[in-house]
């Protein structure tokens, strides 16, 4: 692969209708600290350097493999390292429209409604709108308070941004240019599609310091490249989605060896039904799994959209969260209830695991060196079972669980009970509680039992007290949750917890 | 002059004058003003102790570190290593001893932004620590204070409580907030010839930061000139706090004379600098049969932290809102200002008085729950009068009461009475869900209450076409005060907003500044504005009366125009002829808050010039079983006097409401037991989203309601009252919790605060 024919070394991306290159960058350095100190393109802002503000948000364009079509993300410019860019298309809010003349608009209606203050989240959310003006031709309250979940606006109180939010369908763009989106069959989309296309060379982006330096970053195309290097370099770093690596980059100023990319793995990033199970890629995107999940568990709804903010699931991938192992990650308690296997490489040797082996101790996995995450399968939903997953943070949209809890009940009607229970937040690890589910499985579902259970499922685990919440918090409300689920099992019930405000109605 | 012809721009809901600026992201903070060539960028060496004795501060591997050029230490400060504005307390870098955890030591310039932030890692500094206190009791009990106590008495509390037919006695937590301005603090300091300094830097209050970076740089006034043109959000923390960066840069500039920019990152940010308040509230109050109240004693404890900063005279508002909306006709309330070793606290929105003002509402509840009676009527019982029992504590007689009758429409516009009955049928058959209502006033006093803070300066010019370009003492940070203030200029000249340029506040431009604060930014600005505009008119109107032979009552502007008896002339065509005829077209203009006073011997007097009045409905559920909270509804009137601009005005009363809301529920400021503020950045301080506003959110300005005292336009003061209506939030959550039989409600009620008060069921 060192060779010119199987690998680039220049980070090549379309901006503005023209393709732009990029060379003699340090992989590490974040999008938007590039827009902001090389291109000098300011309207991208840093609010907190770690995807938690949505001031830097940009929206990303990505070729859609064999289709003559761009799909498009929002994204956090912060926590995106440069080179990840490579091969996409740019849409920062100085493409939108120039002042004063030619707003886009979802801009005009920002300022028709009254959406700005201090201006400086503004860019940020113009970049949310923009996406979602582009994906679909009309919008409603609830999606709005999805789509902006990774925004934060101190001064508005955010009234003014929903009610422009609503409106900016009504006004229509006269650009015809880099805006019109391919999908649509104008000459600028064929124009984007051909430099997309121009850039889709097939090769890897391996970037060195110099030339006489090794490798520093690579982003390999096919998964046997990437299995024999990550081998050769077990130094590396395994960079998928970034939303932590980002944050260990612009926070601790971690220097890292070599980043080995793993976005660029076509087969890393399919998803594929069998009559078994669920098996997703390792570099598959929150957003790409999300309808998949909730076509065959519709309960998670709510769970899966509180997972961090839109623009977050669209970087953040499955096997990030789950290599990451952090006893906070709210993707573990589900996937353990679920009994979810993985499927593990090194270099051509493969071996499966189950998830609730894979964890050792805080942060540390049964990954060996060398070794690294394939593919997530979780099996496909048992009949008559009933899954609640339940997340309990200080905040409902993107924050991070203080308890994170889930239940799946199979066979409950045919006598061989199953139950799987699984906590994150309530120990060093994601884990779940074994004596528990023995004894429930074991004993008839009715208040006693229910007493019973808790009563085990309080010696299970020792939670700790910091800035979420204390200790006692984490074990009362890991018991409430339990005993909602059994109640609700027990009496028939549906489920009767205060979700988010999404499910009431939005006053006129 | 004719001045009674139909508002031209007063009362338009004009946008922002940046509004497009600001979508098009083109909107220049000072981050992203083009830089100058050589321009290092600073980062801040921090304490790793709470309270320690620095033993040995060793920072070679950071002078050799990649990139740096100049470090800085207290021994390199060439004039007053000091940033306190009001007490000289308050270190720009430590020397000897380290006070809070995270205290700038050191500050290093060097040829990058991460350059400099990761040499600051490797200092080793060696500490020899020292006994902490974190909290305001602790500190009491220490006598640990930045100031000392304050009390307010009036009438005799002690036999009023004690003879009244019902006693009660408590105490409640109220937490602090972090301002959270989403551009974090920034200066950039430029060197100029002669030894002099420009400072771009992002704050309210220009002149003290003036002051402070000449001080630090051994230099007069006149050499220093601090420029603002917009912030990315204030709200308090750029009063007092943006002085210590600008110096540092300035220091750091003179040092290497260079230019430097010191741009802290949210991290830092939220460890150096000051934060709301927290406050400990022990109440003893009597009352009567009917919840009206007898007698009331206050002891608050605010944490200050390591220094007095503003703490005197937030503490002091504080005082001053402990009677909000109700008559007290014996009080004493003592105000204990605690040193402790944390950040010291500082300015935000709202200053003491959402502290005050919390302590009273919740005194309120607790009688109205006590007696069993609906706290809306416990309320009403102890309004102040319009004609007796309105006197406050500190002896102001309330002249322009308005809280009885926009209480009345709000309750029926609200439909109050009738959401009680539903909420308690639904509480009657839900058991893991319950409902809450509650309906809150504000009463907010308007004026600096140390008295010469309330003056103002403006300096308008007009040039030869009849455009304007407008200067005047206050800062923008979002809240519109220079689209108020170009209105009030516009009215004047009865112009069109667009052909007046608003300047970057400029501390050469006018000189002698108040911080735009305490609410005031339109009303002192907006008077100077005017009173310049009219000084520069009345020389037009003189000049057109010799010019065209007419009397002054035949000339009239309007429209962009000038009606001069039957003719009519562009307003740019008079100001050219005006021009050749050799009349000034330039003026200053200035304005001083009449009617106020005040003895902080006594605590009495007049301190506010009027009051600004709201008030909200809120409804919350929340899920007992988890102490997960959502609000539901809210519905809020409030007075704007008559506004200026009512899309800006309805702009600062959501925003303010929102962040308020964000204060009472999910704003938590959680320190470690070393005092490490471990809640620095929004993965932990979580401030409201947009999934967290109620979603039927009903928002009105109280109509035909004139401020009866001559401010700008009898508009009234916006920017800080709205926040207090978010404690309707806190008091219906709290209602929700009793009617699971919940009691003694913290705030911010936090989903584990809601659980423990639940848990407190008897």
């Amino acid at each position: 692969m060192q060779g010119d024919q199987t690998s680039h070394n220049s980070i090549r991306f379309v901006l503005d209708g023209a393709v732009h290159e990029a060379s003699n960058v340090e992989p590490t350095t974040t999008l938007l600290e590039y827009l902001r100190e090389d291109l000098r393109r300011t309207g991208t802002k840093e609010g907190c350097a770690e995807g938690d503000c949505g001031a830097c948000t940009v929206v990303v364009g990505e070729l859609e493999p064999n289709a003559n079509k761009v799909s498009l993300f929002t994204a956090n410019a912060c926590l995106q390292c440069l080179p990840t860019l490579d091969g996409k298309q740019l849409f920062t809010v100085e493409s939108l429209g120039e002042y004063p003349d030619s707003l886009h608009p979802v801009q005009q209606s920002m300022v028709d409604k009254h959406a700005s203050q201090c201006g400086f989240c503004t860019p940020g959310f113009v970049m949310s709108l923009f996406w979602l003006y582009k994906s679909q031709t009309r919008t409603n309250y609830n999606e709005l308070l999805r789509v902006l979940s990774g925004n934060i606006c101190r001064c508005t109180g955010y009234r003014p941004i929903l009610d422009a939010g609503l409106a900016m369908h009504a006004y229509e763009s006269e650009r015809e240019d880099w805006l019109n989106v391919p999908g649509n069959d104008t000459p600028q989309d064929q124009h984007t599609l051909q430099l997309l296309s121009s850039l889709d060379t097939g090769t890897s982006l391996a970037l060195r310091k110099s030339p006489t330096d090794g490798i520093n970053y690579l982003a390999p195309v096919d998964l046997s490249e990437l299995a024999g290097q990550y081998q050769k370099h077990p130094d590396a770093t395994l960079l998928a989605g970034g939303t932590d690596i980002g944050i260990w980059i612009t926070k601790t100023f971690r220097k890292f060896p070599m980043l080995i990319h793993t976005g660029r793995v076509a087969v890393l990033k399919q998803i594929s039904i069998t009559s078994k199970s669920i098996e997703i890629g390792s570099a598959v995107t929150l957003t790409q799994l999300i309808p998949t999940l909730l076509q065959e568990f519709p309960e998670l709804d709510d769970f899966l959209n509180r997972f961090a903010s839109l623009p977050i699931r669209n970087l953040a991938t499955l096997g990030g969260n789950i290599c990451n192992a952090s006893p906070i990650g709210d993707s573990m308690p589900v996937l353990l209830s679920l009994g979810t296997e993985l499927k593990l490489r090194k270099g051509n040797t493969t071996r499966t695991m189950a998830l609730n082996e894979f964890y050792l101790d805080y942060q540390k996995t049964a990954l060996q060196s060398g070794e690294f995450l394939e593919s997530i399968s979780i099996p496909r939903r048992a009949k008559g079972s009933k899954l609640g997953s339940y997340k309990i943070s200080k905040r409902f949209d993107q924050d991070i669980s203080a308890v994170c809890a889930s239940f799946y009940l199979q066979n409950h009607d045919t006598g061989e009970r199953k139950i799987r229970i699984a906590y994150g937040g309530v120990a060093a690890i994601p884990k779940r509680a074994y004596a528990t589910e023995e004894f429930i499985n074991r004993n008839p579902i009715n208040p006693l039992n229910i007493a019973k259970a808790l009563e085990i499922l309080a010696t299970e685990f020792t939670p700790l007290s910091d800035m979420r919440a204390s200790a006692g918090y984490r074990s009362q409300v890991s018991e409430n949750l339990l005993s909602r689920f059994l109640q609700r099992i027990w009496q028939g019930e549906t489920d009767t917890r205060l979700i988010s405000v999404r499910d009431y109605q939005h006053g006129t | 002059m004719a001045l009674d012809t139909p508002k031209h721009s007063i009362g338009q809901a004009i946008v922002h004058d940046s509004a497009t600026l600001h979508v098009s992201g083109s909107a220049q903070f000072t981050d992203d003003v083009s830089e100058p060539r050589d321009l290092l960028y600073a980062a801040i060496g921090m304490s790793e102790h709470a309270h320690a004795q620095i033993m040995e501060l060793d920072l070679g591997s950071v002078r050799s570190a990649p990139g740096v050029v100049a470090v800085i230490t207290a021994e390199d400060i060439p004039g007053e290593n000091n940033f306190g504005a009001v007490v000289a307390d308050d270190p720009l870098l430590a020397y000897d001893k380290v006070q809070h955890l995270g205290q700038a030591v050191f500050a290093v310039a060097a040829t990058s932004v991460n350059a400099a932030r990761e040499a600051v890692l490797k200092a080793r500094i060696t500490y020899q620590p020292l006994p902490v206190i974190l909290d305001a009791r602790a500190a009491v009990a220490a006598n640990s204070k930045v100031l000392p106590s304050e009390t307010i008495s009036s009438g005799d509390s002690a036999s009023a409580i004690a003879n009244a037919a019902h006693q009660l006695k408590g105490a409640v937590y109220l937490g602090g907030q972090d301002q959270f301005y989403m551009e974090g603090q920034i200066s950039m300091a430029i060197p100029e010839e002669g030894g002099a300094m420009q400072v771009l830097c992002s704050t309210q209050h220009p002149t003290e930061v003036q002051h402070i970076v000449a001080h630090a740089l051994n230099l007069a006034s006149k050499d220093v000139t601090i420029i603002c043109r917009r912030m990315g959000g204030g709200f308090g923390g750029k009063e007092s706090q943006p002085a210590q960066f600008a110096s540092l840069a300035a220091i750091l500039a003179k040092k290497s004379g260079r230019p430097v920019k010191l741009r802290l990152d949210r991290d830092t940010d939220m460890c150096v600098t000051g934060k709301r308040h927290d406050f400990d509230v022990r109440y003893h109050v009597g009352f009567d049969d009917r919840g009206r109240i007898e007698g009331v004693d206050f002891d608050l404890a605010s944490r200050c932290g390591m220094s007095a900063d503003l703490s005197g005279a937030i503490n002091d508002r504080a005082m001053f809102h402990c009677d909000n909306a109700y008559y007290l006709p014996n009080v004493n309330i003592t105000s204990h200002r605690g040193k402790t070793n944390t950040v010291s606290n500082t300015a935000f929105r709202g200053f003491g008085g959402p502290q005050g003002m919390f302590a009273i509402e919740y005194v309120v509840e607790e009688i109205a729950a006590h007696l069993k009676l609906d706290p809306l009527l416990v309320r009403r019982r102890n309004f102040y009068g319009k004609t007796s029992r309105n006197v406050t504590p500190y002896k102001q007689k309330v002249e322009d009461n308005v809280i009885k009758q926009l209480v009345n429409e709000l309750e029926v516009t609200a439909d109050y009475k009738q959401r009680k009955k539903d909420i308690a049928k639904f509480n009657r058959g839900s058991t893991s869900l319950k409902r809450g209502i509650a309906l809150t006033p504000v009463k907010f006093g308007i004026s600096f209450t140390t008295q010469h803070l309330n003056q103002a300066g403006a300096l308008i010019h007009v040039y030869q076409d009849g455009s304007v370009h407008l200067n005047h003492g206050g800062t923008e940070m979002g809240q519109g005060l220079f689209t108020k203030v170009a209105q009030v200029v516009a009215e004047e000249f009865q112009i069109d907003p667009k052909h007046i340029k608003i300047m970057a506040t400029n501390t050469a431009k006018v000189p002698n500044t108040s911080a735009t604060a305490a609410s005031s930014g339109s009303d002192l600005n907006g008077k100077a504005a005017q009173q310049a505009a009219r000084t520069i008119k009345s020389r037009l109107v003189t000049f057109a009366t010799e010019h065209f032979r007419v009397s002054a009552n035949q000339i009239k502007f309007s429209n962009n125009q000038v009606h001069v008896g039957t003719n009519t002339l562009e307003f740019s065509a008079l100001v050219h002829l005006a021009y050749l005829s050799r009349i000034s077209l330039s003026s200053t203009g200035f304005y001083k808050t009449p009617k106020i006073h005040f003895d902080k011997k006594t605590f009495t007097g007049r301190p506010f010039y009027y009051y600004a009045y709201g008030a909200a409905v809120s409804e919350v559920v929340i899920d007992v079983l988890t102490g997960e909270q959502r609000t539901l509804r809210v519905d809020i009137l409030h007075d704007c006097g008559s506004s200026l601009n009512p899309a800006m005005d309805m702009g600062q009363i959501e925003g303010g409401f929102i962040q308020g809301a964000g204060w009472l529920t999910t704003e938590e400021l959680y320190y470690d037991a070393a005092g490490a503020l471990q809640t620095h950045a929004p993965s932990t301080y979580k401030v409201p989203l947009c999934s967290d506003i109620p979603p039927d959110f009903r928002v009105n300005i109280l109509k035909h309601s004139p401020n009866r005292e001559q401010t700008i336009y009898r508009s009234k003061a916006v920017g800080e009252p709205p926040l207090m209506l978010a404690l309707s939030v806190f008091f219906a959550i709290r209602n929700a919790v009793a009617a699971n039989g919940g009691r003694n409600l913290q705030a911010p009620a936090t989903p584990e605060a809601i659980l423990a008060a639940l848990n407190k069921a008897c």
